[in-house]
């Protein structure tokens, strides 16, 4: 069997009382393709948000690579409040900063694209080598940093050429159109080196044929890079053509997983989506 | 790699561009009357220059809104007084508190006459810088979680507190008080006399240019550098630049740091500048007077800030002087003229310059950057021929 890469454990998130992710439990495996869906504020961003440590879950634990990298349990005020299950299941805290995470090697985009506006699409690309790159600030300032400069700036170039980007290197990155944009944060998000690519809702705001193209590019990166990937998705042509597995949350609560024939046939799924009709309960 | 190449002749450009600057305040310096405004307005812009540098790497590049400057700068402006005053003259200075706690003084200290001005003077100017560099951190710890507004608010207080405890009576041993302290090293030291007490070589503007520009190009080889690129991530968008591996609170707390030690040398400067060193000097205006040249200047640019300090001391200390004084074309008297009329119409000038302005005199392009828009635009005319 193939090895585990990322690994949730009973993770819940609560905000004050409302429980936006609740008891998820998944996995996502070496060179797999796994795709997180569910309607509308099912907590699918919420649970991108826990793995990579922009939250710190109430409860439960992620692991990556076997190890855990973010546990918690309810403390403080969330001692008496808490309104998940599993009370008591874990009793450490591991809060690490998203930074760290990106370190570990798991890296992410975002829903609403958050590229850095200002700079040009190649400094976007080299800002993400910064982490990696072994220098302080006064080697940098003072240029003693040459090779490792040269280095990042190689590595940075390949990727663009790579993404086919290269020849937009010295654009701004806001007057990229929209597809574009999506496809330097991936190509940003792949110069941290990662091991795991989160990607939240890549193919938002796509027409069919940018939809296409994105399948293929997904598919080409995670064999390019070895990479697994575990990505949001409403674009249910997408996600049926490119994703091993598939988890469905709605109102927090997984659902559904399996693989996509599975779920497209599964009625809690269809119901989740499409809503339960009022005779269907007679 | 063609970018890289654009790089370099416009670093080269501007190297060399600054150089002549330098060598023409030397020979102006020594032709011209020494005591022309003109010298006034370079020295103090010199030194506005480096602190407007310094406050754009943090407001402009790193998108952190503080207001600390004037508390950083008297911060080296003390440091480098009180390790400079000399020995014999610290009875004098310090005689409301019978002498000073401190005993000795750089520039003593490294053998005195000219090598042991220009290293004591160097060590206590960075010493200042250090100094405002550890506080930064300092106060930095709870503070740089503040955002915008908020951190603005906490700065700006930092600045009248450290103003009110430098004139704590109870500190007078080593910071005088509420007095000034003087009598230390000033830019004019650097003047090169001989036997007869004659200057021979006048250095007094050049100095604090030099000094300026040193700073001010490590600045910029911090900002053109891997770092450099972090601190704008930051200030793009803190979310993805934390999850791209920079870690936020190291990368602010080091430009907040960078940012306060270059002020602090700044104060050091301009306490020469001043030829004293007196806490209430420091005030929160000066640090919007910083402010209002960064912005004029640029958000986001260096050279900006570099044109708009000389161009701001300028019209406040010298081009508008004539509208103090009152002033006759033959019988005529020319209304309005009179003492602070200068300030009304120094104001005016801002408003239309903002106006006009509205990203700064070079928003946030550096001087390279023009030349290339320039000789591209020039290059796109002849191919329309």
């Amino acid at each position: 069997m193939s090895e585990n890469i990322l690994h949730l454990d009973h993770v819940t998130m609560q905000f004050g009382g409302v429980v936006a992710v609740d008891d998820l439990t998944l996995d996502v495996n070496q060179g797999e393709i796994v795709a997180l869906i569910g309607p509308n504020g099912a907590g699918k961003t919420t649970a991108f948000n826990c793995i990579t440590g922009v939250y710190e879950p109430t409860n439960g634990q992620v692991s990556f690579l076997g190890t855990p990298i973010v546990e918690n349990y309810p403390q403080g005020k969330m001692a008496s409040q808490y309104a998940g299950q599993n009370k008591g299941m874990f009793t450490h805290r591991l809060a690490p900063t998203p930074d760290h995470i990106t370190q570990l090697g798991i890296a992410r985009t975002f829903q609403n694209i958050r590229l850095f506006g200002a700079l040009t699409v190649f400094e976007n690309v080299l800002s993400a080598k910064h982490m990696r790159a072994k220098q302080n600030f006064l080697s940098a300032t003072f240029r003693l940093n040459q090779k490792e400069e040269q280095r990042m700036r190689e590595e940075s170039m390949k990727l663009l050429e790579e993404q086919g980007l290269a020849h937009l290197k010295d654009e701004v990155a806001s007057s990229l159109p929209y597809g574009l944009q999506r496809r330097l944060e991936i190509a940003r998000a792949l110069a941290t080196s990662p091991k795991l690519l989160l990607l939240d809702e890549p193919a938002a705001g796509m027409n069919p044929q940018e939809t296409q193209e994105l399948t293929d590019f997904i598919r080409q990166i995670r064999e390019k890079y070895g990479l697994s990937i575990f990505m949001i998705e409403h674009h249910m042509d997408l996600v049926m053509q490119i994703s091993e597995r598939i988890y469905v949350l709605d109102f927090g609560k997984l659902i559904a997983q399996g693989p996509p024939e599975t779920i497209q046939n599964d009625q809690r799924v269809i119901d989740a989506y499409l809503g339960v009709a009022d005779d269907a309960e007679n | 790699m063609l970018q890289e190449k654009r790089n370099r002749s416009g670093m080269i450009a501007v190297v060399g561009l600054t150089l002549a600057l330098l060598a023409l305040v030397l020979v102006l310096e020594n032709t011209i009357k020494p005591t022309h405004m003109i010298f006034i307005v370079l020295k103090k812009s010199a030194v506005y220059a480096l602190v407007a540098s310094s406050m754009n790497l943090l407001n402009g590049f790193t998108g952190l809104f503080s207001l600390g400057q004037a508390g950083f700068m008297l911060l080296g402006a003390y440091t480098y007084s009180i390790l400079t005053i000399p020995v014999e003259s610290r009875e004098s200075v310090y005689y409301i508190y019978g002498g000073s706690a401190i005993k000795f003084s750089l520039p003593e200290l490294f053998g005195g006459g000219g090598v042991g001005l220009v290293l004591g003077v160097l060590v206590a100017l960075i010493l200042g810088g250090c100094v405002a560099a550890l506080v930064a951190w300092l106060i930095g710890l709870p503070v740089l979680r503040l955002k915008s507004d908020y951190l603005a608010i906490a700065t700006l207080g930092f600045g009248e507190i450290i103003r009110a405890v430098f004139q704590w009576d109870k500190l007078g041993p080593i910071t005088n008080g509420a007095n000034a302290l003087k009598n230390f090293p000033t830019f004019s030291s650097f003047n090169i006399e001989n036997a007869d007490g004659q200057v021979v070589l006048r250095l007094s503007a050049f100095v604090p240019m030099l000094l300026a520009a040193v700073c001010i190009g490590i600045l910029l080889l911090l900002i053109n550098s891997s770092y450099g690129r972090a601190f704008k991530a930051i200030r793009e968008d803190e979310i993805a630049a934390e999850a791209m591996g920079i870690n936020l609170a190291k990368h602010k707390r080091l430009a907040f740091c960078i940012s306060s030690f270059f002020t602090g040398v700044g104060g050091g400067m301009f306490a020469m500048f001043a030829n004293q060193a007196q806490a209430k000097n420091f005030v929160t205006s000066m640090t919007y007077e910083i402010l209002l040249i960064v912005v004029i200047g640029g958000i986001g640019s260096i050279s900006g800030s570099c044109i708009a300090s000389f161009l701001y001391v300028a019209a406040s200390e010298w081009w508008l002087r004539f509208l103090d004084s009152e002033a006759y074309i033959g019988d005529f008297k020319v209304p309005l003229l009179r003492t602070g009329f200068r300030m009304v119409v120094f104001s005016v000038i801002i408003m239309i310059v903002v106006l006009f302005f509205r990203r700064g005199l070079m928003g946030d392009k550096e001087l390279p950057d023009l030349f290339r828009m320039l000789r591209s635009r020039k290059t796109r005319k002849e191919a329309a021929k």
